[in-house]
């Protein structure tokens, strides 16, 4: 994105929005740091407070996450996560050329579309097959005692076990790519300032295709 | 507007409200003087709280015990002639018979029987008159009166040489031996006057020597248990609950409860709730299946790890105890003798009539499966001596509900197989014809065998043996268990030979961490390109822009 043009500050993470996504981080942290200590990659709490932490941290990520499953379907934002091929490559093209030669961003966030392309898809993913992916097998895992009392003894450790390592690796690359795409703004610190304090400086409105509202009708 | 604002502030204030008081009750619960401790602990407390037991006998008083005895068998006959059913009693247990169950004639299992194992092998079915000096009788054979002060007197002697000493003296008949004799059955009839239940010493007095000295066997029993402090063993220690042996080894008509070959020592893990008669036998008795706080991992453990693998992190903690025993490299001579060295425990590490042995203090256990039945080989079976024969070995695997994992001493051995018929041999070592007097296999064995009804072919080798002793005493105090990454290790699990099962912190896919930290580098090194390229391009291209500006 570009200084060119008029900017303006339009209010595009609600309060409740902002709050999910840094407490999301936070137990993500926690739940990756602790994980990969059980796993054996390094001792820092001790295996016991891991396990632990572990433990408590994913049962209230789990918990959490239902409050922003009510969220995102009774306000209808999860119309922003609908993925669309429009577009998308010229938001591949701009991270991958077009950055490099100051040119804007294709795709500005609006209120009414607050993703581009690729973040829909990839926060689709993220938010529809990750995670829970890694709840569900967190949650048997923790729940392994009582397999057969919920009738999974057929289920196998090892299996749960590789598919939640291979969900934390996920993850964790996830947020090496996010924290740095997020440095991508008209500053550096833009993008964080917004997840911070809701508003974010975009640039006018006219270069927004009306396909990518949520609503058919476009904001006044 | 004002309306919603109103609403807004009465929303927070009630949420602020509901939290202070979660808070309060969080603090008060905290604050509350609540005895704070693992369930299966307060259990075991109730169950074992009236220690002091009362007692309706002074023996001391009994006419019967107040004469001055000749023999064993009259000392026996005092005893019994109140206990009218014990000697029978006694008779019929494992203690006397020597044998596992003596109405089972095929592999007959026991000292007396078929069993051996490779410290000093066998009995000889009792004919080896060595092994005899831990046969509850008087003398040395099988054939004699019960000897009840060797289980019951609390006062320590040597009661065999008591009685040889007064018959001797008698003998003689002068006045000097005769007051020696009479000095001997003052002292005899004191400690018959001092009668009770079982203490460690009198158990110890076997148990703790089994295999032919101080720890030699067991590992987790040796007469560092016969005052031990609660470090060593919780329920013992002196300083603690001061536990006999039967407090545990609860006892009825005599048989006292604990594995016996391939009997497990409890065929069902039930706490006393669930049966207030049964043995105290397993550590589930007093401290139930659940014994850790409530939410406690450990409390899901219990149905695959047994308590004593995580509460008892080494044995032979005080005395050292024997790891493995060479017979094969007996009968060496210095200078036309026999000869001993000692190791740095001042243990005998080499004597020519017992070969090379080692000794270990500290000795971290092998864990196996096991579901309270030793398998063991005896006399009569065929072994494989390709490889290390299990002379005894736990039986049982994971996905029986019964099996545990559970703490093992190993004893290595190297002992005496018959080439042709393939079976282990069981040289008689005591006495005149035994090998410890002529140092010579070919006739000790030959010996050993016929006292055995079994054949020796005459062409014999030495084979690799294991000996396996389940670890249960020497149990630590509640705060020095296992750590869990003792075995929740990638390097050094102690559970890394058990396989067939995913355990967390001990097992991963090698390709899933490969390809997983892989990606979590591509990435990074992806994204530090990327920034590259930005700054290298000036920031976005930005600054050139401006510059076009």
């Amino acid at each position: 994105m570009t200084t060119n043009g008029k900017m303006k500050n339009i209010y595009l993470y609600a309060r409740f929005e902002r709050l999910w996504h840094w407490l999301q981080t936070l137990l993500i942290i926690i739940l990756l740091l602790t994980g990969f200590e059980v796993h054996g990659a390094f001792a820092l709490f001790g295996f016991w407070n891991a396990v632990e932490v572990h433990n408590f941290v994913g049962l209230t990520w789990l918990i959490a996450f239902a409050f922003f499953a009510f969220w995102i379907f009774t306000t209808g934002e999860w119309r922003q996560y609908i993925p669309t091929t429009k577009k998308m490559l010229a938001v591949m093209r701009y991270y991958m050329y077009g950055i490099f030669r100051g040119e804007p961003h294709p795709v500005p966030k609006r209120k009414e579309a607050k993703h581009n392309p690729l973040q829909r898809i990839v926060y689709l993913i993220l938010a529809a097959i990750l995670l829970p992916v890694q709840m569900v097998s967190g949650f048997l895992y923790w729940g392994y005692n009582s397999w057969g009392n919920w009738g999974l003894s057929w289920l196998s450790l090892q299996v749960v076990a590789l598919i939640h390592t291979a969900g934390a690796f996920a993850i964790l690359s996830f947020i090496v790519v996010h924290v740095y795409m997020i440095t991508t703004g008209h500053t550096i610190f833009a993008h964080t300032r917004a997840m911070i304090t809701g508003w974010e400086e975009v640039a006018d409105e006219e270069s927004v295709g009306d396909w990518e509202y949520k609503t058919k009708a476009k904001a006044a | 507007m004002e309306i919603a604002e109103k609403k807004n502030s009465l929303c927070i204030c009630l949420v602020l409200l509901a939290c202070g008081v979660m808070l309060m009750a969080a603090v008060a619960e905290a604050a509350a003087p609540k005895e704070n401790q693992a369930p299966g602990r307060s259990m075991a407390q109730q169950a074992t709280k009236s220690k002091k037991l009362w007692r309706t006998s002074d023996h001391s008083k009994h006419k019967v015990l107040q004469k001055d005895f000749i023999s064993g068998a009259e000392l026996t006959q005092a005893c019994i002639s109140c206990h009218s059913e014990a000697e029978t009693q006694f008779h019929k247990t494992i203690h006397w018979t020597w044998l596992a169950d003596p109405a089972e004639k095929e592999r007959l299992y026991g000292k007396a029987g078929n069993s051996l194992n490779n410290f000093c092998i066998s009995t000889n079915k009792t004919k080896d008159a060595g092994c005899l000096s831990c046969h509850p009788g008087w003398g040395k054979t099988k054939e004699t009166a019960v000897n009840c002060l060797v289980c019951h007197s609390q006062t320590k002697m040597n009661f065999d040489e008591a009685i040889t000493d007064i018959k001797g003296f008698l003998a003689e008949g002068d006045d000097e031996s005769r007051e020696m004799a009479r000095e001997i059955q003052a002292e005899l009839r004191a400690a018959a006057q001092d009668i009770g239940l079982p203490a460690r010493q009198n158990c110890g007095s076997c148990h703790f020597y089994g295999g032919g000295g101080d720890g030699v066997k067991h590992g987790d029993l040796d007469t560092s248990l016969v005052k031990p402090s609660k470090t060593l063993d919780v329920h013992m220690g002196v300083d603690g609950q001061n536990f006999t042996c039967t407090r545990c080894h609860t006892t009825s008509l005599h048989n006292i409860s604990g594995r016996v070959y391939t009997q497990p020592a409890a065929t069902h893990r039930k706490s006393l709730v669930e049966d207030d008669l049964a043995n105290k036998i397993t550590c589930e008795s007093c401290h139930t299946s659940q014994p850790h706080k409530s939410g406690q991992k450990m409390n899901e453990h219990t149905d695959k790890v047994a308590c004593q693998s995580c509460h008892i992190p080494d044995f032979a903690r005080v005395n050292p105890t024997k790891m493995s025993w060479d017979w094969a490299k007996a009968g060496k001579l210095k200078d036309g003798k026999k000869f001993k060295t000692k190791d740095e425990f001042g243990k005998f590490d080499y004597m020519s009539i017992k070969g090379q042995m080692k000794w270990a203090k500290h000795v971290k256990p092998e864990y196996h499966w096991y579901n309270g039945v030793i398998k063991s080989v005896t006399a009569r079976d065929k072994i494989d001596p390709s490889g290390i024969v299990k002379v005894s070995w736990p039986e049982g695997e994971r996905q029986d509900a019964n099996s545990r994992i559970y703490p093992f001493k190993v004893h290595k051995g190297n002992q005496p197989y018959d080439k042709v018929n393939q079976t282990l041999l069981m040289p008689l070592l005591s006495g005149k014809q035994g090998y410890w007097n002529h140092l010579d296999w070919d006739k000790a064995l030959t010996v050993g065998q016929t006292s055995m009804d079994l054949p020796f072919s005459g062409e014999f080798d030495f084979v690799e043996t294991a000996y396996v002793f389940p670890i249960t005493h020497m149990v630590a105090p509640k705060d020095k268990p296992l750590s869990c990454r003792e075995c929740h290790s990638k390097t050094d699990s102690r559970l890394a030979d058990l396989k067939g099962f995913y355990m967390p912190g001990r097992d991963a896919s090698k390709l899933l961490n490969f390809a997983g930290w892989g990606a979590v580098l591509g990435s990074l090194i992806g994204v530090l390109i990327h920034a590259l390229g930005r700054f290298l391009s000036r920031g976005n291209g930005r600054n050139r822009k401006k510059e076009e500006e």
